[in-house]
């Protein structure tokens, strides 16, 4: 190849040229930007997970690999306790967002458009516009109310509280799944004696099943991670693992508290593997 | 014979009464349907063509069920069916991109009607297999939809819609996304299909030829109204208005007067003097100016010695294949087409040169 004519380097030049102008990837500076991206978002869960595995009491003095401090976070209660309180209230939020989520979906997209839709969607989405520690304190008013009103007590409101927040997350892939999902199909159910309840349930609900599945791992993720609404709502013995693992800091960092939170790790990315399977089977 | 006549001795599966449609509302109104009658046939290959944003979609979808008509009455057998949900009409519909539900098998598809119907699972086996056979999709029973070519699931949605045996079956552009090929084999096989079964089949299309291959009937739509019903052979041949002349094949169109009239034969002096005697439409003006129309392959050279209806100066010649195209330009500054079998001597004929053509008069119409 190398006696290659020389009119052949004037005729690659302009290509390159045109390759530079189109591919991003041939900009100066992106793969630095990229790994750049890329070092500050995952280096500090690659420290803590390192350091979850060390044999010392320190967090940043590496002596040597052990498991003791997932023995030690297995075996205690207070941890045990909390991460039972968190998988329950993010179930129940989750189920309850998703209906939620999944109806306001449906009433958004497979209806008449209708006067204020933009308004309505915009009203399922205001946890996501109003700062937190709004919602929080509101919700927190709103339950001391109905406390001195009714008396009760319970895990009931912090479950509330969160279903409530997860609905908008749980909102948005579903409504995105039926977007892209043609009337066309329910269509030719209804043209083939599909009944409405029916189109519903052997049409609309399988092809939505990705979009739900999305929908309600996001929530449980979502439910799972909150700290600022459990801190205002929670009250005793109903301390869920983030607000543990607060508790736990302010008396100084351990491995035991990385090691906690590499499991809490390792489980979003098991669900997020587990959705991105369960999506690519659903497509096929 | 045209269309009206072959209407009285038969009966009609769907008859449109005074249907219009309008989407939306005050000043963005958009009528696409505008007091449409129609009686399509039992048994009739039944063609709705026009080009797009015509109402032929909008026509089709009422009769299915999806849109409510604004005005008007559909019934189905003699029975009111305006009203009607789509899942309560027997009628089906093989939609323009398939719409095959995705998560079911190519079986699955096609027992979907039947299993809505509650019939019994034998006879959805059964009927599910002969729809298989008929469409040649033995093999494929077991597939996803997406596992299929264009043409395939094609056929998967043809099977589908003629499973439950509905009454008049609807195909919404069926074939336009097929490939010329498979789009000329499908043309044959539907019509077969459509003899075969004995149901009714109202086909919407843009393809003037393919309307013209396929149809019993056509009706030729605009902007919301149709213009003309009739055999192939009457849009063909005997077009009323000069957009279905246009609409459907090549067509010369000269403006002239009317003389006098004798029957359904009319005595019209083109604008160069030249009289000749033309056919009269139903609804064709019998005096004052008129436009008529003939056929570029009804038009051929005068040959030696034979006086020509027209004359004019060559300024074309269009070979392709089986025939030659003479783009003729008269007197008139009309231009005339005529359309000669196979090729055309090329040392007589070059462009500048004066050649007469003559008009079959039997083929020449007024046009409304």
């Amino acid at each position: 190849m190398a006696d290659l004519s020389p009119a052949t380097p004037a005729s690659t030049q302009p290509r390159r040229r045109g390759r530079l102008a189109r591919d991003l990837k041939a900009m100066p500076g992106f793969t630095a930007t990229a790994w750049l991206c890329i070092v500050s978002l995952y280096l500090p869960i690659l420290v803590l997970i390192a350091f979850s595995f060390n044999e010392n009491r320190s967090v940043v003095l590496w002596t040597g690999f052990s498991l003791d401090w997932y023995a030690k976070a297995l075996e205690n209660d207070g941890i045990r306790n909390a991460a039972w309180v968190s998988v329950k209230i993010a179930l129940f939020a989750t189920v309850i967002s998703t209906i939620a989520a999944t109806m306001a979906a449906l009433a958004t997209t497979r209806t008449k458009k209708f006067a204020g839709q933009g308004l309505v969607y915009g009203i399922i989405n205001q946890p996501l516009m109003i700062p937190e520690i709004v919602t929080a304190i509101a919700t927190l008013s709103l339950f001391a109310l109905v406390k001195k009103l009714t008396g009760l007590t319970g895990i009931g409101y912090l479950m509330l509280a969160h279903a409530a927040f997860c609905i908008p997350f749980a909102y948005m892939p579903i409504r995105a799944r039926l977007e892209t999902m043609t009337l066309t199909l329910e269509q030719a159910a209804a043209d083939l004696y599909a009944p409405p309840l029916k189109v519903f349930t052997l049409v609309t609900l399988p092809l939505l099943g990705p979009g739900i599945v999305a929908g309600a791992m996001l929530a449980f993720v979502v439910s799972l991670d909150d700290v600022i609404i459990t801190l205002m709502i929670a009250g005793p013995g109903e301390t869920t693992l983030p607000i543990y693992i607060l508790g736990a800091i302010r008396r100084g960092i351990t491995p035991e508290i990385n090691a906690v939170s590499t499991i809490l790790v390792a489980v979003s990315v098991l669900l997020v593997m587990l959705l991105f399977l369960v999506q690519r089977r659903m497509q096929r | 014979m045209t269309g009206t006549e072959i209407a009285r001795d038969r009966k009609a599966a769907v008859s449109v009464r005074a249907l219009s449609k309008t989407f939306g509302q005050g000043e963005y109104a958009i009528t696409a349907l505008d007091s449409v009658e129609l009686d399509i046939l039992e048994n009739e290959f039944f063609t709705l063509l026009g080009p797009s944003g015509c109402g032929k979609t909008t026509l089709l979808r009422l009769i299915a069920g999806f849109e409510l008509p604004t005005n008007g009455s559909i019934s189905l057998q003699g029975q009111d069916i305006t009203d009607k949900p789509p899942h309560r009409r027997p009628i089906n519909t093989v939609f323009q991109n398939y719409a095959l539900f995705p998560h079911m098998t190519v079986a699955e598809n096609i027992g979907f009607g039947l299993r809505m119907l509650g019939k019994p699972t034998a006879e959805i086996k059964q009927t599910t297999e002969r729809m298989l056979a008929l469409v040649q999709l033995e093999a494929m029973a077991g597939r996803r939809t997406d596992q299929l070519s264009g043409g395939q699931q094609q056929r998967v949605a043809l099977a589908r819609a003629l499973a439950p045996a509905p009454k008049v079956l609807l195909l919404d552009e069926p074939l336009a996304a097929l490939d010329l090929k498979l789009r000329k084999s499908m043309q044959i096989e539907l019509k077969s299909l459509q003899a075969e079964t004995g149901i009714t089949f109202v086909f919407v299309t843009h393809d003037q030829e393919e309307a013209l291959t396929m149809s019993d009937r056509i009706a030729v739509m605009k902007s919301g109204k149709i213009l003309q019903i009739g055999t192939p052979r009457d849009i063909y041949d005997r077009p009323t208005h000069r957009f279905v002349a246009d609409f459907i094949g090549d067509i010369n169109i000269l403006e002239g007067t009317v003389e006098h009239t004798d029957g359904d034969l009319a005595t019209v002096r083109l604008k160069d003097g030249t009289r000749v005697s033309a056919h009269l439409g139903p609804a064709s003006a019998r005096s004052g100016d008129v436009s008529v129309a003939i056929r570029p392959e009804n038009v051929r050279l005068a040959s030696a010695g034979e006086t020509p209806t027209l004359t004019g100066v060559l300024e074309n010649i269009v070979y392709f294949g089986a025939a030659t195209n003479l783009h003729l330009r008269l007197g008139t500054g009309e231009e005339i087409v005529i359309r000669n079998p196979g090729a055309v001597d090329e040392g007589r004929y070059q462009p500048g040169a004066t050649i007469g053509a003559v008009m079959q008069p039997e083929l020449i119409r007024v046009l409304e």
